[in-house]
This record gives structure tokens, sequence and C-alpha cells, in this order.
């Protein structure tokens, strides 16, 4: 895993992020993304098989809810925060693709 | 329709059922169908900074209903984001389960005796809702698009089969068994006009033999007619693009209802690159046994039992009737069948006015009591109601509920004394000379014209073949 | 300004007005505000409105709850109705969220007077408060210097008298350096012992929330009022809120306290030596020294680079330009969110989006990510072994006192490397206090730092003030 960033890497990391990075930004961003994960290369001198990962610290289980129904937001106030609406709907430019 | 000698089509299918909760899977907002736009939400369901997902027990539930129906292990399990960008999804991740689905493995028997196994029944969110203004309406062409959240978090249960499915029939009679049985678990009303279910199906060909091919998966199929039509039309079309020397390519496709073909929506590429990870904002789901057991204990029977208990009260059903059976068992009306016939009532004639009558009816069953079907049935069967008689008071019952004896009362429905039949069809022949002489002349057709005569005179109370036999008598 | 201890005292005892303190502290925040650049949204109508019921509610003769017309200060990532929340990110400028973060109504409910939100390192990502999209927050000790980070304005509305109080929020040290280089007390809660609900998500499973005051005493209170269950946060811990303020004079005798060598070495020689002097203050009270190494903890920060960040790039996928905050127009749907994203973040959140996305990308999530997760794992076991042999650590809080401005931006390793000694807590989901003790370079403040196990924040906050008591 020595020095494992490549310029492209980057450049793919970028757009699935929805990033646009300039070229001198993907210069810099390989450099210093690739430090981090070169100090993360300690990490992979281990032999961690046998460790059970960790994602979460306490390890509480079936936090559930009531199927009870709560108030929603008031619609002028959820339309009040839309960058663009019309119908009482979140308007968006066209949409290139289905999800998916 | 049958494939190329030597073809083989293998599918599998992906069904995305809603659940029928009271609220959405994270958040308590109405799990509502229709209401007035973006009404339904919150700062959970709209992906709000700061907002944090809860689990909705009943959703919980009612999955484990589907996996004991399904014969699947309930397992822990635990919750991943999985994460792409598109505007219905307002976090731009959508809670999943991933490699620890809720429930694992199991399997699906088919009417015609076929198994088809599950992989897998896994929680996850619903998306919202985008309408597409401008060109046809769809995707294709439009200039904007307006997004509705009310669906945003309505929580699903996704069945992933194996690819044992080798026809289009096939996978049409796996849906409508599952179907039955995601009505029968209460988990789903199986509205698939209203999208309640969406079915994805991956199909390859192969020559018979061969290793696995290249599948395309086809998106979005909301009725059993465009899911069975679709696979028929992808199979061949793979087939003839083999045999022309083409390659198939891994692909997702569009069916075209109104073409009857599928199309390119989109190939797979590296945007496929989900970074799945486990949500940090839920914690793992690890039902005990006790609550399985009570989830199992409060399941009724699923179709195929249901449907073995109706053929067997018929004894020796016709297809007809196993036809018949099958719509009683899919919209869930075999409570009265069985109730009828435990009445005493003719097993046929409660599977057929179940069948007809109550179907025809479904929207409004409430109106009507299990006692009311039966005594509406047992006069028809012991002839104080004709068959069209009772066909009239079934549907005032299903509209306006009431006691069947007092709707055919109202109605001047009476049962006819002996003979009453004959002495009203010599009365018509001699009121109508010209087309008696027609009639025995051996124009059949002029039969209709004193059945019609007939039932208006007894208010549909005669029976059509007795005019008939009254008629012949005469010639 | 007095402590939250005595406002509240005198709040409800009627001797003085709500008003009156509030009064006090907008004075304070119109006199510096505009040179220290603490308040990114004073809510001068909204406290009024606030402290004008308090007071009412004092004159009918009602208990108006523990924090009394105490003016409060938040982070501005912590979320309140109808008021802006920026997380000094241009990309949710002028964005009102439409509800209450849990703790804000529980500070209302406890009777303090919110006043405004203050300024942070963009989406809490930096040590230094540089990293704001409205500019950087300067240290009231030393305007030159940095006041810290990520809470760095709430460090600052404290420690220039404009709150008695603060809320900051904490990832990898985001409470407790400010608190260090402000001199200011400063606690990272337990995970979950503080909802969560309604904190602009960085890294889900390492934030909390929690208190930066002047005083010990006054850190407890304010974390009893917004400590315990909520049923809106999953992973909130199914108990009522812990009683603090009771034991914080409990003090240390018979407590075995473990010097953790990695949480020394490396620190600044004025920052070892008020260590070395709160050891002996602490021996003095009657605790045992141990002195420990956990080799583990320097491994926790490597973890922590790659959790926090993959974390973060997918909690900050939805500020997409559709439902909130920024657009910017351009071409199709994909098009305006990558533009929109693209302007609205600033360099150090594209920097962690683009390093958390690449350690959850397709090949590299198991050397990555899957790895970090085991070595948190590492981390949870190291300091469970290491509570064997004491009750509570010991270590430093920072490696120095509060640095120049533009000392650090230039590297970003470098500014990473300085959460060293705060990052384990935040991956074994521990508490953790930071507590002035002793001065450094420039007459700034060193803080020291005690860590416990899970749920030891009573004894955390015994132990802190001992050391207050000794720092006089
Ligand atoms: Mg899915
Ligand atoms: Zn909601």
């Amino acid at each position: 895993m020595s020095s494992p960033l490549r310029r492209e890497d980057v450049a793919y990391v970028a757009k699935l992020a929805r990033l646009t990075l300039s070229e001198a930004q993907l210069d810099l961003f390989t450099e210093q993304l690739g430090q981090v994960l070169e100090h993360a290369n300690d990490m992979n001198a281990l032999d961690l098989d046998d460790v059970v990962p960790t994602a979460h610290p306490f390890g509480l289980v079936n936090v559930v809810r009531d199927d009870e129904v709560r108030p929603s937001l008031d619609h002028d106030k959820v339309m009040a925060m839309a960058p663009d609406a019309q119908d009482g709907r979140f308007a968006v430019p066209r949409i290139l693709g289905e999800a998916p | 329709m049958t494939l190329p000698d030597g073809w083989e089509m293998v599918v599998g299918l992906e069904v995305h059922t809603e659940l029928k909760t009271n609220t959405k899977m994270f958040c308590g907002c109405a799990n509502a169908f229709g209401a007035a736009p973006n009404t339904n939400v919150c700062p959970i369901c709209l992906g709000l900074p700061g907002s944090l997902p809860v689990l909705n027990v009943r959703a919980v539930e009612l999955a484990m209903a589907i996996g004991t129906a399904l014969h699947s292990t309930i397992s822990p399990s635990t919750f991943h984001r999985k994460n792409y960008f598109y505007p219905d999804m307002p976090k731009d991740f959508q809670i999943s389960q991933y490699d620890l689905p809720i429930n694992a493995g199991g399997y699906l028997d088919l009417p015609d005796g076929s198994r088809v196994s599950i992989e897998r029944a896994h929680l996850e969110e619903d998306t919202g809702k985008s309408t597409h203004l401008g060109g046809s309406g769809r995707i294709h062409g439009a200039d904007r698009s307006l997004v509705d959240y009310n669906r945003s978090g309505v929580p699903l249960v996704e069945i992933v089969s194996g690819p044992d499915i080798r026809s289009a029939a096939q996978a049409r009679a796996y849906v409508a068994e599952l179907r039955g049985i995601l009505i029968a678990t209460a988990a789903s009303d199986g509205r698939m006009e209203e999208g309640s279910m969406r079915i994805d199906a991956n199909v390859s060909v192969r020559k018979s033999g061969e290793p696995l091919g290249t599948r395309c998966e086809i998106k979005n199929l909301n009725s059993l007619r465009s899911l069975q039509r679709a696979i028929d039309f992808e199979a061949q079309r793979q087939i003839d693009l083999l045999d022309e020397g083409g390659k198939i390519r891994q692909e997702t496709r569009h069916w075209d209802e109104n073409l009857g073909t599928t199309s390119t929506m989109r190939v797979k590429e590296e945007a496929d690159d989900y970074r799945y990870f486990r949500e940090p904002d839920l914690v793992d789901l690890i039902p005990d046994q006790a609550w399985q057991d009570r989830v199992r204990d409060a399941l009724g029977p699923m179709p195929a039992e249901r449907r073995a208990l109706l053929s067997a009260r018929l004894q020796s059903p016709t297809d007809a009737l196993l036809g018949a059976v099958e719509v009683v068992i899919d919209l869930g009306l075999d409570g009265y069948v069985n109730g009828a016939i435990d009445a005493k009532v003719a097993p046929e004639l409660a599977i057929a006015r179940a069948a007809n009558e109550l179907a025809a009816g479904i929207d409004t069953l409430d109106n009507l009591t299990l006692a009311s079907f039966v005594t509406t049935l047992s006069m028809e069967q012991s002839g104080d109601l004709s068959a069209t008689q009772a066909k009239t008071v079934l549907l005032e019952l299903l509209a306006k509920s009431g006691d069947p004896r007092d709707i055919a009362a109202t109605r001047g429905f009476e049962r006819l004394a002996s003979g009453a039949v004959g002495d009203i069809v010599a009365t018509l022949i001699e009121a109508n000379p010209d087309e008696w002489s027609r009639y025995r002349e051996g124009d059949e057709k002029l039969a209709q014209f004193f059945i019609g005569q007939v039932m208006a005179r007894t208010k549909g109370q005669a029976n059509g073949k007795e005019v008939i036999a009254e008629l012949q008598a005469r010639r | 300004m007095n402590s939250a201890e005595q406002i509240a005292r005198d709040v409800q005892s009627g001797s003085m007005s709500a008003t009156s303190v509030l009064e006090m502290s907008l004075d304070a925040i119109r006199a510096r505000n505009e040179e220290l650049n603490v308040f990114l949204y004073v809510d001068e109508e909204g406290a009024l409105e606030a402290a004008t019921k308090i007071d009412a509610r004092v004159a009918n003769g009602e208990n108006v709850g523990p924090l009394a017309g105490v003016p409060v200060a938040l982070k501005d990532n912590l979320c309140q109705d109808g008021i802006p929340t920026t997380c000094s990110s241009k990309i949710l400028e002028g964005w009102r969220p439409p509800y209450n973060a849990t703790v804000v109504d529980r500070l209302l409910a406890a009777g303090a007077v919110p006043v405004g939100k203050t300024n942070l390192d963009e989406f809490a990502m930096g040590s230094s408060t540089e990293n704001s999209a409205f500019g950087p927050t300067r240290n009231p000790l030393n305007p030159s210097r940095v006041p810290g980070g990520s809470s760095g304005g709430s460090a600052a509305a404290v420690a220039a008298d404009m709150t008695p109080l603060a809320l900051g929020s904490d990832t990898g040290g985001s409470i407790r350096q400010p608190a260090a280089l402000c001199g200011l007390v400063g606690m990272k809660p337990s995970y979950g012992l503080v909802s969560r609900y309604g904190l602009v998500a960085f890294a889900s499973s390492l934030d909390q929330i929690g208190p930066l005051t002047k005083s010990v005493t006054d850190a407890a209170m304010l974390l009893e009022a917004i400590a315990g269950h909520d049923v809106l946060d999953s992973t909130s811990l199914p108990e009522p809120a812990p009683s603090l303020v009771a034991h914080v004079n409990d003090g240390v005798a018979g407590k075995r306290i473990g010097l953790v060598r990695e949480l020394v070495d490396g620190a600044d020689e004025d920052v070892v030596a008020s260590v070395e002097r709160a050891v002996e203050a602490l021996r003095e009270a009657g605790a045992t020294i141990v002195e420990l190494s956990v080799p583990e903890f320097r491994l926790g920060l490597s973890a922590y680079y790659l959790i926090a960040p993959a974390e973060a790039s997918s909690n900050l996928a939805r500020f997409d330009g559709v439902r909130y905050g920024l657009r910017v127009n351009e071409g199709d749907v994909t098009a305006m969110m990558e533009a929109t994203r693209t302007a609205g973040f600033g360099e150090e959140v594209k920097r962690r989006i683009m390093l958390g996305t690449y350690a959850l990308s397709a090949g590299y999530y198991d050397a990555y990510y899957g790895q970090a997760l085991k070595v948190r794992t590492l981390t949870i076991d190291a300091f469970a072994r290491a509570y064997e042999q004491a009750d509570l650590l010991l270590g430093a809080t920072t490696p120095s006192v509060a640095f120049e401005f533009g000392s650090k931006t230039s590297n970003p390793m470098a500014m990473y490397l300085s959460d060293v000694f705060t990052i384990p807590s935040n991956l074994s989901g521990e508490p953790a206090i930071s507590v002035p003790f002793g001065t450094g370079e420039a007459g700034l403040p060193t803080g020291v730092q005690l860590l416990g196990p899970g749920r030891s924040e009573a004894q955390l906050f015994a132990a802190a003030r001992v050391l207050e008591i000794a720092n006089g």
C-alpha cells in the first residue's frame, strides 16, 4: 500500500463526490491526500484479521419507535427553504438519467 | 411464448413492496398515498441537516412476517448507507440493508409445484417522486422536474429471488403468489397500479446446459401483464442479438408498454460505486426468539394453505372453478366462502358469488357481514331467490348493507308458485302469436324474447332454463 | 460576567432580572464581536423575548429551571427553529432550520437564554476556526492567536465574557482543544449522553455536543441540563441525565490516575510542565499516580482521519442545491449539484470529502475504512486495559498553547497531527475534559486533559475541580 494515490484516482473521486477540481487542486489534493493515506499505512502493517470492526462505540441494539403519526412540517415552511419551487414541489433542472 | 429450440431464459426478480405502516420508516410522518405534495414531510424524511432516523417497529415486524412466510431465516441485521446523488433522495444516500439483511434465504412454492428460491428480503427506505415537465412527460426530453418528498422514507421490503425462474409465465405466477403472501401478512395492499409493488426483472438467456449469460435488468414493471410481456420480449431480443453474432451488454432497460419493447436506460458504469458503509445513526437489529415467535404466532394462513383448503372442499374442482378459487384467494375472500360452506351452501355457489359479485364490490366489502352473505346464498340455493335476484341483493348489501330478506321483500322478490312459469308462458304465447310462430318455425333467437318477457313479469325470479323447457313443451 | 451558577441563583431569587443579564451579555457582544468575529448571528429579539418571559415567570413565583436567565451561545452547527444555521459554510447561507435541536429544547426548558450562533471551522472541520467561510475568530486572550477549533467561536464567546455558557461539538477534540487554547473548561461527554438530534453531522459515530465554560461547576450544570435519553436519537444512551453538580466536590482521594506517556510526548515544554504540576496537585489531593503507556493511541490518529472523513463524505452529500441553501444553476441537475457543491464548500471540507469518498470507494474500502474500524476496536480495547490500572487517565489536551494565524494552514497533515491527544476519546466514545492549568508561552493558558471510561463524567468533573482549585 505504498504511496497509493494517483491523480486519476483523485479525479475519479471528485466525480463521485460531485466536486469540480481545478488542475492545480488536483495536484494539491493528490499530494495532500497521499500524505494522509501514507500515514494510514501504519495500520496496514498490523495483522487485524481476527479483530472485529467497531462501527459504534456502545453496543445498543433494537432501538425502535412506535408506529404513531407525528405532525409533519407546515407545507409553507418546507417550501420556503426551496431554492426553486413550483406547484408545491421542489423544482430542479432537467434530470439526464433514471436513478440507478 | 416459447423460445427457439435449445434456448433457455434465466430470470431473477427483485420485488419492492411498500409496507402498510401508519408512519414512515424513520420518522412519524404519515405513510399515505395521494396527499398534496410535500405535506407529509419533516426534517427527517427531508434529510434536513441535523436530523436523525429512528426505526419504525411496525416496519420491522412486517418485514419479519414476510420473512417468516417465505421460510427465510430471521437474522441479526444492520443498516447501511447506499451513497449516490439523485434529486428524489433527500440525503443523497439511501438507508438500506446490505450484507446482513433481516431475512436471509428462503423459498416460495408456486401453485404449479415449482419452487423459486429467495436470496433475501431486506428493509430499505423509498425515495421521493419526480414529475417531469416539458417533452413527453418522461424523463428524457423534459426541461425541468418537480420533486415531491411525501414518499421519501416510506418503508420498503425488497425481496430478491434466486435466478430460478425459467419462463415469463413462471415469473408472473411467482409475483402473483408473492402478492398474495404480502396481502395475507398485512404487509402490503398489493396495489401494483399505485406503485405499492414494483418489480425489476433480471433476464439473461443461454443455450441449455451452458453457464449463465450476461443479464439485463428491466426496471419498474408495475403490472403482471407488463412483467410477462417484458420478459418474453427481452429474452427474444437477447437471443436474436446473440444469433446475429452480437454481444449482450450489462445494462438497465426500460419497458415501453405501448411499443411492447425494452430499450436501454443506462449502461452499468463506474458511477455504480455506492460506497456502502454501516449507517452510524442506527444501531443493530437483533430480534430475539420471543419477538420472532410473536410475529410468527400472529400470522394467519398463507395463500397456498387457503387454496388447498378450498380445493379440498370442492372435492373434484373443474379448471374454471380453480380459476375462481384463485380469485377468491387473491382477494382474500376465502373467509366468506368457508363461512358459507360451513352453513351448508354449495361450495361452487359460494365460490362463484365471491369470485364475481364480491370481487366487483371489493372496495366496499366493509358493508357486508358473513351472516348476510350466507343468508343470501342460502335463499338462492333454496330457490327463494333466482340467480339474478341473488346478485342484485348482494350488490345492494355491498353498497349499503342491510338484511337480505328485507331487501328481497322491498324489491318484491318472491318465490314463484309451482306451475307459475308455465302459466305465464301460455299467456305470452297467446298475446304474441307472430313471435310464437317464428319460434315454432325454428328461429331460436325468439326464445330470448320470451325469457325476457317472463323475467319482466316475475322480477327476475324465473329460471331461464325452465322458461325454455316450457316453450319446448308447447312447440 | 458572573458564573452561570451565580446568575441562575440571582435570577431565580429575583435579585437580578434575566433581561438585565441579557443586556450585559449583548453589551459585551457589541463591544468586541467585530474585532473577534465570535457570533455569526445574534438573536437579540428572540433572546429578549425569552428573558422577558423568564422574568414574568419568576415574578409569578414559578421555578424557571437550573439555568434561569443564563445567556448561552450555540455553535452554529446546532439547529434552532427559524434562526440561521450556517455551519460557517457558504452552502448553507440563508438557511433557517424549521426545528430545534434537542439540546436547544432542553436549554429552553432549563430556563437558559440562547443569544446567538457562534463561528466554527466549516462543518466543524478544523482546529483553529480559520476554515470558516465567514472569516476566522480571534482568541480573546490574544487576538493575534487562534482560539482553536472547531468550536472556536463558542470558546471565544465565553473567554470574552459575552456569555457564561456555550455549547460546542467535539468530533476529534473540537471542544477540548479550543477550551485549552482559551483557558476554559470543555468536556466531550460519553457518546450518546447528549442527543445529537439537530446537530449538523460531521462524523456521526464520533460527534458529541458538550459544554464550554469558565468553571467546572458551570460545565457540570450545563451538561446536566442537556444530557439524558432522547427518543429522536437512536444512539442516545437509554438512561436519564446523571447527577453531576452534586459530585463536583467529591475530590480524588483514593483514586488511581494514569499519566499516559502518549498523551504527553511531543507536546511543547510548557505544556509538559503544566501536566507535571497537575500530577503533583492530584497527588496532593490524595490520588495515586500510575504511569502508563498506551501505544494504540498513536494509531488512533490514522483511524480517525479515515473514519471521520468517510462518514463526513456521506453526511455532506445532502448539500446538493435541491432542497435548501445555496444553488448554483448550471445545465442539468447533475451539473447544478456539482456547481453548487464546488462553489459552496471550502477547501478543507472538499479535502475531507475527497478523502472519505476515496476510503469508501470500490477496491479501497477494506484497506482503509475497514482497517480503520478495526483499529478503532484496538483503541477501545487499549482504553479498557488502561482502566484496569487506573480510574482516570491524564495528559495534555493540545501539544501547544494558542498558535498564530496561518501557522498550520498550509500543511493539513500538521494540523491533523495536533489532534493526537484528543482523538482517542472520540474513537472510544468515552468522556474527556480539558481544564485550564498553568500557563505557557506568551502567558497563554495551557490545558490539561482528564479521560475516563464511559459514563464517568461525575468523576471527571470532580478531578477537574481539584485542578481548578489548585490552579487558583
Ligand atoms: Mg434496493
Ligand atoms: Zn418525516
